[in-house]
């Protein structure tokens, strides 16, 4: 109730909202507000390239994006056909 | 059978959002697989209350527009099994919805989902005309406030005229229920705000919810956490009991008291105030 000195243990929710909007808006304001418009040609030429090489699906390709203050990853994963549960997870 | 429920209100700020993700959260909860679609074209904000903000790869927009596929763009929470998230474009503009787009969109999602709840964008232009379209059911999100009430009566208007259900002009029409937000019982009682039975009186549609005004709304988008997550706060509570009544469960309304924290005499000075 009293004083600050207590609730410092955990980050209060403003906290909280602080940072999450540093870290979006970081984001946001670096890609002049164009942030993830590049991922479905990224999705597109991955396609393009894989199918050089072997049949996939159009649904085969997952693309996710996580992002944090200090870095952001990019999951990659591509379901390969045949009914071979193999998957192919470059991360950057 | 799935259901679409379109979250409107006419006027902004009024808890359009926050009751989208706290009724999408508490049908989760329930059981009912349910996605949220956020019709705010360029001003994205469902992701941030529903707290996938860092996870958007893809959006509605991106589906729409062959982008992308449906599945790559649903968002799956983290703490709800059931609940999945549609984020829309924040740089695109709303010309990019089409109703021909968002009606693929919509079918494509009642194949798989019990529940799609529309979290409309402020005012009455296309992104808001398009989230209410395809919907079964509406809940006009109404704040004990005459703005707000008057916006609700003419957003009602277009829920029986401009809707896929009210244009097949066989008596169909979209169910809209009323959840009245931020209501202060305190302040009501006194006569400084509008009580539940005026509101209902002027706008006659009936009653899903009444939702205190709480602290723990704030600390819930802060945190980017639904409400009714939270369980033991007011709001939440109050929602889940909304969810309830939106499922056709029977559960007797009650107006809850808002923050039971409230010191002694802090609740003495609300009284007077």
């Amino acid at each position: 109730m009293f004083g600050f000195s207590f609730r410092q243990r955990k980050p209060s929710s403003a906290q909280t909202a602080k940072e999450r909007l540093q870290i979006l808006l970081a984001h946001e304001r670096s890609s002049g507000g164009t942030s993830p418009d590049f991922l479905p040609l990224l999705q597109r030429d991955i396609l393009e390239v894989v199918r050089r090489h072997m049949e996939i699906d159009g649904d085969a390709v997952d693309i996710k994006l996580e992002r944090s203050d200090d870095l952001s990853s990019l999951e990659i994963n591509i379901e390969l056909p045949n009914a071979s549960p193999v998957k192919a997870r470059p991360a950057s | 059978m799935s259901k679409v429920i379109v979250v409107t209100s006419g006027k902004g700020g009024v808890g359009k959002t926050t009751s989208s993700a706290a009724i999408g959260a508490g049908l989760a909860m329930r059981g009912h697989k349910t996605a949220v679609i956020d019709f705010d074209v360029g001003l994205r904000n469902l992701d941030m209350i529903m707290g996938c903000e860092r996870r958007v790869v893809f959006d509605f927009i991106n589906v729409i527009q062959g982008d992308a596929k449906l599945k790559q763009a649903l968002i799956k929470d983290r703490r709800l099994e059931n609940l999945y998230v549609l984020p829309t474009s924040q740089t695109r503009d709303k010309d990019a919805l089409t109703k021909e787009g968002v009606k693929k969109v919509l079918d494509e999602l009642r194949e798989e989902f019990d529940y799609i709840v529309c979290d409309s964008p402020a005012g009455i232009e296309r992104g808001a005309h398009l989230a209410m379209y395809y919907a079964d059911e509406a809940v006009v999100v109404t704040n004990p406030e005459v703005s707000s009430v008057r916006d609700s009566d003419r957003v009602l208007g277009l829920l029986n005229s401009k809707t896929a259900l009210a244009e097949k002009g066989d008596g169909s029409a979209v169910k809209a229920q009323l959840l009245l937000t931020r209501f202060d019982q305190t302040r009501s009682a006194n006569g400084d705000m509008m009580s539940v039975e005026d509101v209902l009186e002027i706008l006659a549609i009936p009653l899903l919810g009444i939702i205190p005004e709480s602290t723990s709304v704030l600390k819930a988008s802060n945190e980017g956490t639904p409400v009714s997550l939270d369980e033991k706060s007011p709001a939440g509570k109050a929602y889940i009991d909304a969810v309830g009544r939106l499922v056709g469960e029977q559960i007797e309304m009650r107006v809850n008291p808002g923050d039971q924290r409230r010191g002694f005499f802090q609740r003495l000075l609300g009284r007077t105030a």
